[in-house]
């Protein structure tokens, strides 16, 4: 379910909206780490803020250097009119006389000179100032946009690399216990919409709140009273806007709840395509979508018709706003309070000040479905870590050998095969509920061990313990008589090659995957374990053979061959000890026979644990290691285990001999 | 409205026939965007009305009037705008809907061979997320692109009203600002291409380092892990800063080109309206215009900001329409006379384009109806894809496949699929209960039927014991039973079907060997006309066939009975020694 909501949110959360209420201190967690990261770039945010108050500075005085052209204009068409060497009281008395009280009233406002004309010089200056500010605007704009985004991609870059760490450091039991896609959604889905909301929001809202600040400023410079007029739709707006959003946000979680439903429709069914083509169910699939669509369709239109309505509403406040103006300033004017170009410049502001309100409402969305990812990705990142080891504080006999990392060995050469010992091991991932108890067990180089017992009796746990993918609790693990505890988990993994049960394989060519064995691997030497894992057989009936891209998504090889490439890999690792993890157990006999054959000549000279549940890969061990509940309980070769007819020959009786039925 | 005969979709051309079923709706948005264009604009008019007839005389009634009608003017548009948003969110989220649909039902025509291609990840992601992406582009298309252009366009027509000769600078303005629009677009949509594609692979380095973390820890590899990840991010991280760079452009560009209009505007109509040729009001309205064109373009231009991710979202949706699938219908389907369940192969190869060796060759052989045939072979041998080429999932390359006496090319695959019971390897079930479940292929099948089939299917004991018993749930792949039940679920299944061809793809592995034996026997004596193929690893589950096929690296080895293969096939006595010992084989 987690799963199939992400896919739905991967595009809706956009319109979606934040966390539940009551996590104020969370959020003020989450606002405190969001500034620590963004430390690094304080000098660049205070550059694009102090860019982006001079840009709105300029562009704020724009529209009162141009009325001071316009006034300039006037004045001279007004002074034109009148004969040279009339003062300006008396022409406004001749028009009073005439019967022109407004007009006179009016021009008496306008400082002109009569009988003179337009002062181009003077236009042109302020023009040219006007010019320069805006074009200055403009470019400060430019260059606050141009860091703005510098800071936002370093940020997320910065944030990818220190999660991708985090996942380097992370114990292998956060792994196992968390769902692999949540984490996946927090470390691809979550950083993407952090970088979207900083780019889109954030920084737009930066200009848009200044804007509004310096517009209002400009408003109250002209009229303090129409000001508080105009600013009385505010508290209206973000009333409003916050219902809307409350309540849309019920509609946008049942949208994503449909959204999943829909997905899982769609990942069952394709699952299951060759089954519902077969079974002649196409059109009963199409009709079923179509039904669970309409579902979507219904929530999805109330939803955004609902978020859709704050603009209009936004708008409508706005005209509001300027009808107020218009009207209450007109009067005012009218009983002489204000002058008729004051009112003239408010209207301009009125309406500038409406756009950026309009953004921001659009933008708090955005920036609090943002802070909901946010807090996602730094929950991943407190996770506590593994434990810090210093590498190498003792040394490895084996590594001293051949001077090099045993991992490096060219494939030709012996693996050098450390002694291990198990000393009363024990271990548990839950405090409550003990896992491996008192474990002891000794393996002498080139012995084959076979670890045999019911599902759920610690055989994989041991393999992650050898592996030191966890940490023991008590007793010792001991490689050439080093405790593993004076070792590096490096200098231990070293040693091991392993062919677990789940294939992983990365998103490369067949080469590189056969590669991640060993760094720096030859050609011959990746052919040459193709050949031994019998890779080489199918790789070549593959259109790009060895270049073939292994794509995750799409099955271009089956799971046997996947099989059969991780133990290309193990071979080409060319390690001391092996471990299989059921590594067979997805490869058919035939395939298996010519395997084991590859086997034996791989095992000689190197220790092997192998966890099978095939007859054929126990037959052949050194020892039996027969485990239930966490303990040993048998221990032996197949006929001394089966003479001794206990779990070992129940186990083997209802798993192992059906084949010979 | 019929996708497979649309033209190929190259961009948001694809959308067309999406909108068409809209077109009255799309019309009903832009009359009532386009009135509330004339509103908007009206607006500043009835100010000047103010200020010209109501403070200039001083008249304050006059000035209260037409703020009333300013009052109403400003309410009927809020009420339109509400009803434009209702019908744009109408339309929009109906596209999505219906895209979706399209998509699913184009998919389910899908063959194999696209399934594979595209991967399921991928067609969920087209399927859902793309159109999201479209959806919302569609929804600011309809709100923010058509009234940022109405109003732009408003705006260029009163200015041109209040001044032609002024207008004239509109001539360097708008291409100019159309300039900016283009560049910005041109430079960044390749860029934005890109980002998609490395946002791809470093959501898939991610995914396995996640999924693989032990592995990579147990090759010491996470160094070199992060030097993987390292080069994508850093080229996401470039590529992104490019494209916002190109985009942090664009606004100020525009506010620039207008800005510096307006103070030409002044500039030029100054010397107008000295020499007498232009009233001073109707520069003063110019200015105001110009500004209303400004503020529409910016927000003309937020769409654009979505159509790179439209853009690249409706070319993977595109892909989709544009695959033919390999496999279709023929024109005319021959119907088979009677459906005895017979397969037939003949010279059968079937190999991937490209690759060097086939993965079947030169296959004949005849599977009848009553009787057992089982494929055998190894891994990679052929054995599932002989299966699909019966179904027809897959063509052959050369040779032809009858099934009932007919090529399945020649017959329409959903007659081809009623006469089939297929159990798939994989113990699939899907999301329901265990009735629904086993009624797929047969949803008229009675209680007592479905019993039936359980019965045959050594299923009806564990089916009894649960809560619900028919009625009990299902989760989605039947992961709430175990494999074994998965597997005799998925055998009742084609069971109630009650087809003539039954086709078992190694579906008895996860069985007892008790069970597998009262299965097999109980199958057996029930379908007794039915032609049944079974496709096995193990060597028991097919001995007592009366026909084995033994398949070696695309070729046909041996064909005879258990005994018969045992003297004279050498492979066959291999799996034998394999499975049963030494002894068995002789």
């Amino acid at each position: 379910m987690t799963r199939r909501n992400q896919h739905g949110r991967a595009h809706l959360d956009r319109a979606g909206t934040g966390p539940p209420a009551g996590q104020a201190e969370e959020r003020r967690r989450v606002l405190s780490q969001l500034r620590a990261w963004s430390r690094p770039e304080r000098s660049q945010l205070a550059a694009v803020i102090a860019l982006c108050l001079i840009s709105v500075a300029l562009l704020v005085a724009g529209p009162e250097l141009l009325g001071n052209a316009t006034n300039v204009l006037f004045a001279g068409l007004a002074g034109h009119q009148f004969p040279v060497g009339e003062t300006k009281a008396q022409a406004v008395a001749g028009l009073r006389a005439h019967g022109q009280g407004p007009l006179a009233d009016m021009l008496n406002a306008v400082n002109f000179i009569p009988g003179t004309g337009v002062d181009f010089a003077r236009l042109d200056r302020l023009l040219g100032l006007a010019a320069l500010v805006y074009a200055l605007g403009a470019v400060f704009g430019w260059i606050q946009g141009y860091v703005a985004a510098g800071i936002v991609v370093r940020i997320v870059y910065r944030l990818r690399r220190a999660v991708e760490e985090k996942l380097a450091r992370l114990p292998l039991q956060y792994f196992d216990s968390h769902p692999h896609g949540d984490i996946l959604s927090r470390v691809t889905n979550d950083i993407d919409n952090i970088l979207t909301s900083l780019q889109e929001g954030l920084s737009p809202m930066l200009s848009s709140a200044l804007t509004m600040i310096g517009v209002l400023g400009a408003m109250f410079w002209i009229s303090p009273l129409l000001a508080v007029a105009a600013l009385v739709t505010i508290p209206l707006t973000i009333i409003l806007t916050a219902v809307i959003v409350r309540r849309s946000k019920t509609l946008f979680r049942a949208q994503w709840d449909r959204t999943g439903r829909l997905n899982g429709l769609v990942e069952e069914t394709h699952t299951g395509h060759a089954l519902v083509q077969a079974f002649g169910q196409r059109e009963p699939m199409i009709e079923e979508f179509g039904r669970q669509n309409e579902r979507l369709f219904q929530v999805s239109f109330r939803a955004l018709f609902l978020a859709g309505v704050i603009l209009p509403v936004v708008q409508f406040l706005g005209n509001l706003n300027f009808v107020v103006i218009a009207a209450f300033g007109g009067f005012q004017v009218v009983t002489g309070v204000i002058s008729f170009g004051a009112v003239q410049a408010f209207i301009q502001y009125s309406r500038r000040f409406t756009i950026p309100l309009v953004q921001i409402a659009g933008q708090v969305n955005l920036c609090q479905s943002g802070l909901a990812s946010a807090e996602r990705v730094f929950g991943f990142l407190n996770v506590p870590e593994e434990a810090a080891i210093v590498e190498g504080t003792a040394d490895l006999a084996v590594d001293a050998a051949d001077g090099t990392d045993v991992g490096s060995a060219p494939a030709e050469q012996a693996p050098a095969t450390p002694r291990l010992q198990l000393q009363h091991v024990s271990f548990r991932y839950d405090r409550d509920a003990p896992m491996i108890e008192d474990f002891t067990l000794e393996a002498a180089p080139g012995q084959t061990v076979a670890i045999v017992g019911p599902t759920g009796a610690g055989k994989t746990t041991v393999v992650k313990l050898l592996m030191r993918f966890y940490e023991i609790d008590g007793g010792h693990i001991l490689l050439d008589g080093v405790d593993y505890r004076d070792l590096g988990r490096h200098q231990v993994r070293r040693c091991f090659g392993m062919v677990l049960q789940d294939t992983w394989l990365f998103g490369g060519t067949i080469r590189d995957n056969i590669a991640y064995g060993r760094e720096g691997a030859s050609e011959a030497e990746i052919v040459s374990a193709a050949m031994a894992a019998h890779v080489d057989d199918f790789v070549r009936t593959l259109p790009d053979g060895y270049a073939t891209v292994l794509d995750p998504a799409a099955s271009t090889i089956s799971s046997g061959q996947k099989q059969l490439l991780t133990i290309a890999r193990a071979f080409l690792a060319n390690p001391g000890i092996l471990i299989l993890d059921e590594a067979t157990s997805n490869v058919d006999t035939r395939t298996e026979l010519m395997i084991q054959d590859a086997m034996v000549r791989l095992q000689s000279g190197r220790t092997s644990f192998v966890i099978a549940h095939r007859l054929s890969t126990i037959r052949n061990a050194d020892v039996i290691v027969v485990m239930d509940s966490g303990r040993i309980v048998e221990q032996g070769s197949h006929q001394e285990l089966l003479r001794r007819r206990g779990l070992y020959y129940e186990l083997y009786n209802s798993q192992f001999a059906e084949t010979l039925v | 409205m019929d996708h497979a005969r649309a033209p190929r979709w190259k961009g948001l051309t694809g959308l067309r026939p999406f909108l068409r079923p809209y077109t009255g709706r799309i019309a009903l948005v832009v009359a009532l965007l386009a009135s509330q264009a004339a509103g908007n604009l009206y607006l500043p008019i009835f100010s000047a009305d103010i200020i010209n007839n109501g403070i200039v005389d001083g008249h304050v009634g006059y000035i209260w009037r037409i703020g009333g009608i300013m009052l109403g003017v400003v309410f009927a548009l809020g009420v339109v705008s509400v009803v434009t948003t209702y019908q744009a969110s109408w339309v929009s989220v109906g596209v999505g809907a219906d895209m979706r649909a399209a998509i699913y039902r184009k998919v389910q025509g899908f063959s194999g061979r696209e399934m594979q291609r595209f991967g399921i990840s991928s067609l969920i992601t087209r399927n859902i997320n793309d159109v999201g992406q479209v959806q919302i582009f569609v929804q600011l298309t309809l709100t923010a692109l058509v009234i940022g252009v109405i109003m732009s366009a408003g705006g260029v027509i009163l200015a041109v009203r209040e001044s032609p000769p002024l207008s004239l600078l509109l001539l360097v303005a708008v291409p100019a600002m159309a300039l900016v629009i283009g560049t910005t677009l041109a430079l960044s949509l390749p860029l934005f291409r890109s980002i998609q594609i490395k946002k791809d692979s470093i959501n898939q380095v991610m995914r396995e380092q996640v999924t693989g973390v032990g592995v990579i820890r147990a090759f010491g590899r996470e160094r070199s892990e992060q030097n993987r990840f390292r080069g994508v991010n850093v080229d996401l991280a470039a590529l992104r800063l490019r494209a916002t760079r190109i985009f942090a452009v664009t606004i100020p560009a525009l506010m620039g080109v207008l800005n510096l209009s307006s103070v030409g505007v002044i500039w030029f109509g100054g010397r107008l309206v000295n020499e007498g040729s232009m009233p001073i009001g109707n520069l003063i309205a110019f200015l105001i215009y110009l500004l209303q064109i400004l503020l529409y373009t910016l927000i003309a231009v937020t769409a654009f900001t979505q159509l790179p991710r439209a853009l690249a979202s409706a070319d993977r949706i595109g892909q989709l329409f544009n695959t033919v699938p390999e496999i279709a219908d023929p024109p005319r389907p021959v119907v088979p006379a009677t459906v005895t369940g017979t397969v037939e192969f003949r010279g059968v190869t079937f190999g991937y384009p490209g690759s060097e060796r086939p993965v079947l060759n030169g296959l004949t052989f005849v599977l009848r109806p009553g009787q057992v045939s089982a494929i055998i072979g190894g891994t990679g041998s052929g054995k599932t894809t002989l299966l699909n080429l019966i179904l027809r999932f897959f063509d052959a390359t050369t040779g032809a496949v009858l099934v009932n006496g007919i090529n399945v090319r020649a017959q329409a695959a959903e007659q081809l699929w009623s006469t089939i019971g297929l159990v798939p390897q994989t113990g699939l079930l899907f999301s329901g209960t265990v009735a629904s479940n086993l009624r797929l292929g047969q949803p008229q099948a009675t209680e007592e039927q479905l019993w039936h089939a359980l019965h045959i299917a050594q299923a009806r004991d564990f089916v009894a014991g649960l809560p619900g018993q028919l009625d009990a749930p299902i989760d989605q792949g039947g992961t709430n039973v175990s494999g074994g039940q998965r597997q005799r679920l998925c055998i009742a299944r084609a069971l109630v079907r009650r087809p003539p061809l039954y086709l078992f793809d190694d579906c008895f592995s996860s069985l007892d060997a008790a069970t597998d034996t009262r299965l097999r026997g109980a199958v057996r004596a029930e379908m007794c006309d039915a032609a049944m193929v079974v496709v096995a690893q193990r060597v028991g589950t097919i001995m007592h066939a009366d026909q084995i096929i033994v398949l070696d690296a695309g070729d046909v080895v041996g064909i005879g009975t258990h005994q018969q293969l045992l003297t004279d096939c050498g492979p066959y006595q291999e799996i034998v020694a394999s499975q049963l010992g030494e002894g068995a084989a002789t």
